[in-house]
């Protein structure tokens, strides 16, 4: 488990610690195992190539659960990840990484609860956002 | 500019819902999911491990949900054949999922948009599905949205 992130311990601006990934093939087919989500443009090149797709692309609920997982480590055991949203903005094929990054936009206390809201996305290894989303979390306080 | 296939009619669909589906929650589907995500968080994968933490055992990760298979109401829109795209999905969570809930899971059509890009007259479908545990409390819900071309 990764260290505890404390709410007094961020700012506005304050990076999130990112998640670099190197999706494969493979791991598009354990996906789509695992999610129910048999579109073929994942797992099949011909039938990909067939619907004018560079060859098979990442599942866009495979990148949100990147952008999950970064959000849940953020958050931490004692955190609680509230909100987390994304739009696909760009396809992204295996055999390529993708960095999940974020950063703290705001923080507040909403009753009683210590809250941050963030910027994330997720980038090519040209550095190109393919997904932008947001998501806000409650952080444990020293207070 | 009237909309080419968004109609009245058309949009007489939103709010029409599926019947709730429930499904029980297995430990192995939850270890699958973070496997195939790629999470080695404790909190997913190991049940010691996560006792140990203020939830008091294992819990689902938050796409979860995807994988209990929601039925989605067909819209109608009168587009012959279309392409579909994933335009992205938004989640709010409540409350945890864990290994052996029975999480009832139902779909709505929350939204029907139209507006022309360049691949000409785009439909935006939002699905909001909300997923709901056995003492009936709400854990996630989730607004998804389908784009067809």
């Amino acid at each position: 488990m990764v260290k505890q992130t404390y709410w007094e311990e961020v700012e506005p601006g304050s990076e999130i610690p990112p998640l670099e990934k190197n999706p494969t093939t493979q791991q598009l087919v354990k996906y789509a195992g695992a999610s129910g989500d048999f579109y073929q443009i994942h797992y099949d090149k011909d039938f990909a190539l067939n619907n004018n797709l560079p060859g098979v692309i990442l599942h866009g609920a495979l990148k949100n659960g990147f952008l999950g997982q970064m959000m849940t480590d953020f958050a931490g055991e004692e955190g609680w990840l509230r909100r987390l949203a994304v739009q696909y903005r760009g396809m992204d094929q295996p055999g390529s990484k993708v960095t999940c990054r974020g950063k703290v936009l705001k923080k507040y206390v909403e009753d009683g609860d210590h809250l941050v809201d963030c910027e994330i996305w997720l980038e090519n290894a040209k550095g190109e956002k393919t997904t932008i989303g947001s998501a806000t979390v409650m952080l444990p306080s020293r207070g | 500019m009237a909309n080419k296939y968004v109609t009245d009619e058309v949009r007489k669909q939103i709010g029409m819902q599926s019947e709730a589906r429930v499904v029980e929650v297995e430990r192995g589907a939850i270890r699958r999911f973070a496997e195939a995500i790629g999470d080695p968080n404790p909190l997913f994968n190991d049940e010691g491990a996560a006792r140990m933490t203020r939830f008091g055992g294992m819990i689902a990760p938050p796409t979860f949900c995807r994988s209990l298979g929601a039925a989605i109401p067909d819209v109608k829109l009168g587009m012959g054949e279309f392409r579909g795209l994933d335009g992205g999905s938004e989640w709010e969570y409540f409350e945890p999922i864990r290994p052996g809930d029975r999480i009832s899971v139902v779909s709505k059509i929350a939204d029907i948009r139209e507006s022309s890009g360049r691949l000409g007259p785009m439909v935006f479908i939002t699905v909001e599905t909300s997923y709901t545990n056995q003492f009936n409390r709400r854990c996630a819900v989730q607004r998804s949205t389908v784009i067809r071309y």
